[in-house]
């Protein structure tokens, strides 16, 4: 029964990247609810096992499940509905607007010669209201700016509405505001029964915001647990080969990166210019 | 049996993000704004419009006395045999000769600019017009004729095709590097093409300004370029939504479900076919499928089910008036097209994209 309840798990996944192995024998499954980060340095592999759960690229061995079926042997529109992947870059050679962009993420809903519906409209609609983009329907997406077009993709996502959502830095370019509306929109999916599945940079976000952690060191070895017992000083520091500390908030306390400074506090390199006092009107 | 996932379940979740404390404006209830979906059909109806205006005025001039009066009257059926041979064998059959290499030329640039995700592609520049251009002149000079030389064609302007596509695709497209690939093979080809020429004996293989710029003077039966090219804007408008997908990147397209690998080889082989059957009709007219899609992408969007046909139709109309200029400019002296689309294709390009961009919010 645990198998069916699985909606990804993988089987002694290996990745490598020319002659390094980068993640070895990864086994793990996520079920329904579940929020997953994985954590690392760069270039430790965390795009290219997001890649290879969603099947863009082979694992050099091992094998992905969804929901129990062999990834391979999924068609690419059944493996549209089980999982998708946000990519850490997009770009627009074409005038595409942002509710084109949204629509796209029904493709594997629709047949071959079916145009969307009012229905894919609404779901198109209801997305980009959620990640704020809405009244920018008819912008053309490559004159957004990068928060934005992080909010677009994160829209087309939630639009195809796979089981399990992969995502590849989806804080990138977000400011703060943002950033926790994405986390709680996150939240709120896993509690719907989808399984998310993250790359970031930031154990603090990591500790509040999921509930498991997936630390890749970038030789093959991988830690797996809860966020309350992996992500502590002394792992983190081992990570990421900085020092890090723990700082009590009002809410929480976070771990934070305290590298010890390898130079004096910088005072006053950095001033205003000074300026004639500003009117009353402000400048001409 | 993916329409059953279709339920309402996803919409009532989405909305529950609704209440986000971010939500600047609640979302609107009501017709959603006006967009390029309601306007795509009258769009392409007034491209439609433009072509059979565009068809008519070139049947009825030329460089002879024949003018629209007679053609008026050859449709009334009051018009002598003269007038009927020269509208229907002669104008005729160029004309639709023209408008059916104009729409594949730019279906097959609106194709190849998905298939590489770069709106600067273009089978005369990329080299694909050339490729196809040595192979049916080679294979004439070794005395194929027919069905014969046309399937020569289409392999050279396959063959080309994936030759450039194979070198510049270094990992990653590099747009750069891709023209670069295209432009130096598009060179070679015509190179050879002048080669061959130069050692053919004197037959009839056409001119040299038939093979490197294009010429409608030799133009036997537009058949088999209207077949191809009416086939091929059923197959793109078809393809309309999976080409947009395909736009979006490989990676992203297969993310969304579509099988991109057959996706593209379809694309290699629609687009290689129309190239190559505009290049047996008409020789290497170029810019035709760089700047029509463009034009249309800046008047009605990437939407590709709006495109394919609407590139289709304003090709064809603007080959046609571009022979009709040819034939009439400086008569009874005929200019090659190729010039004529360069000539009108380069500056109209340039303003529209200064003007597009400047559109831009």
């Amino acid at each position: 029964m645990q198998r069916m309840s699985a909606l990804l798990e993988t089987e002694a996944l290996t990745i490598t990247a020319g002659s390094r192995t980068l993640v070895r024998g990864l086994t793990f499954s996520v079920r329904a609810g579940s929020l997953v980060a994985v954590l690392g340095p760069n270039g430790v592999g965390k795009t290219l096992t997001l890649h290879t759960l969603a099947g863009l690229r082979s694992p050099t061995s091992g094998l992905v499940r969804l929901r129990g079926t062999d990834s391979d042997a999924l068609g690419q529109r059944e493996r549209a509905l089980a999982v998708g992947l946000l990519l850490q870059e997009q770009d627009d050679p074409f005038p595409t607007t942002v509710l084109q962009t949204a629509l796209m993420g029904r493709h594997a809903r629709l047949g071959l010669w079916q145009w969307e519906t009012a229905e894919d409209h609404a779901a198109a609609g209801a997305a980009l209201a959620a990640m704020d983009l809405t009244g920018r329907e008819q912008r053309l997406a490559g004159t957004l700016s990068g928060g934005e077009r992080r909010r677009l993709g994160l829209a087309t996502l939630l639009v195809q509405d796979p089981d399990v959502l992969l995502l590849d830095e989806p804080l990138n370019h977000l400011d703060p505001a943002h950033q926790f509306a994405v986390l709680a929109a996150l939240g709120r999916l896993a509690g719907e029964g989808k399984a998310v599945i993250a790359s970031l940079h930031d154990p603090a976000l990591a500790a509040r915001h999921f509930d498991s952690a997936l630390l890749l060191h970038g030789d093959g070895r991988w830690q797996l647990g809860s966020v309350t017992s992996l992500l502590t000083g002394d792992t983190l520091a081992d990570l990421y080969a900085v020092p890090f500390e723990p700082y009590q908030g009002a809410h929480a306390t976070v771990m934070l990166p305290s590298p010890p400074l390898t130079r004096p506090q910088a005072v006053d390199k950095v001033t205003p210019l000074r300026r004639r006092p500003p009117s009353e009107h402000g400048p001409r | 049996m993916f329409h059953k996932d279709r339920s309402g379940q996803m919409l009532g979740r989405i909305a529950v993000f609704v209440t986000l404390p971010l939500g600047r404006q609640p979302p609107v209830a009501g017709p959603p704004p006006p967009t390029m979906h309601s306007r795509a059909p009258i769009f392409v109806a007034c491209l439609a419009a433009a072509a059979v205006l565009a068809l008519a005025i070139a049947v009825s001039y030329g460089s002879g006395t024949v003018g629209p009066r007679d053609v008026l009257a050859l449709v009334t059926g009051e018009a002598d045999a003269t007038v009927r041979q020269v509208v229907l064998d002669l104008r005729l059959p160029r004309v639709l000769a023209a408008f059916g290499s104009g729409a594949a030329l730019a279906l097959a640039g609106a194709l190849m600019q998905v298939l590489l995700r770069n709106p600067l592609a273009d089978p005369y520049i990329l080299g694909t017009s050339g490729g196809a251009a040595a192979f049916a002149l080679a294979s004439m000079l070794a005395g194929a004729s027919g069905a014969l030389v046309d399937a020569s064609a289409f392999a050279g302007a396959l063959g080309s095709t994936v030759l450039v596509f194979m070198i510049a695709h270094g990992g990653r497209w590099a747009p750069g590097r891709l023209l670069l690939t295209g432009v130096v093979v598009a060179a070679g080809w015509s190179a050879l093409v002048s080669l061959l020429l130069a050692v053919s004996p004197e037959r009839n293989l056409r001119g040299a300004l038939f093979w490197l710029m294009g010429d409608f003077a030799f133009t036997e039966s537009p058949a088999a370029c209207l077949l191809t090219a009416g086939a091929g804007t059923a197959a793109g408008f078809a393809l309309g939504r999976a080409l947009n997908v395909l736009a979006t990147g490989d990676r992203q397209a297969a993310l969304l479900g579509l099988p991109v690998r057959s996706l593209r080889i379809a694309i290699y082989f629609l687009g290689a076919a129309l190239t190559s059957v505009a290049v047996t009709t008409a020789g290497t007219v170029g810019f035709v499928g760089l700047v029509v899609p463009h034009l249309v992408r800046l008047a009605a969007g990437a939407d590709h089910r709006v495109v394919v046909p609407a590139a289709a139709l304003a090709g064809g109309s603007l080959l046609v008036l571009a022979d009709l200029a040819a034939r009439t400019l400086l008569a009874p002296r005929q200019l090659p097209v190729g010039a004529i689309t360069a000539l009108l294709g380069v500056p109209l390009f340039l303003a529209l994209l200064a003007r597009g961009q400047g559109a831009r919010d």
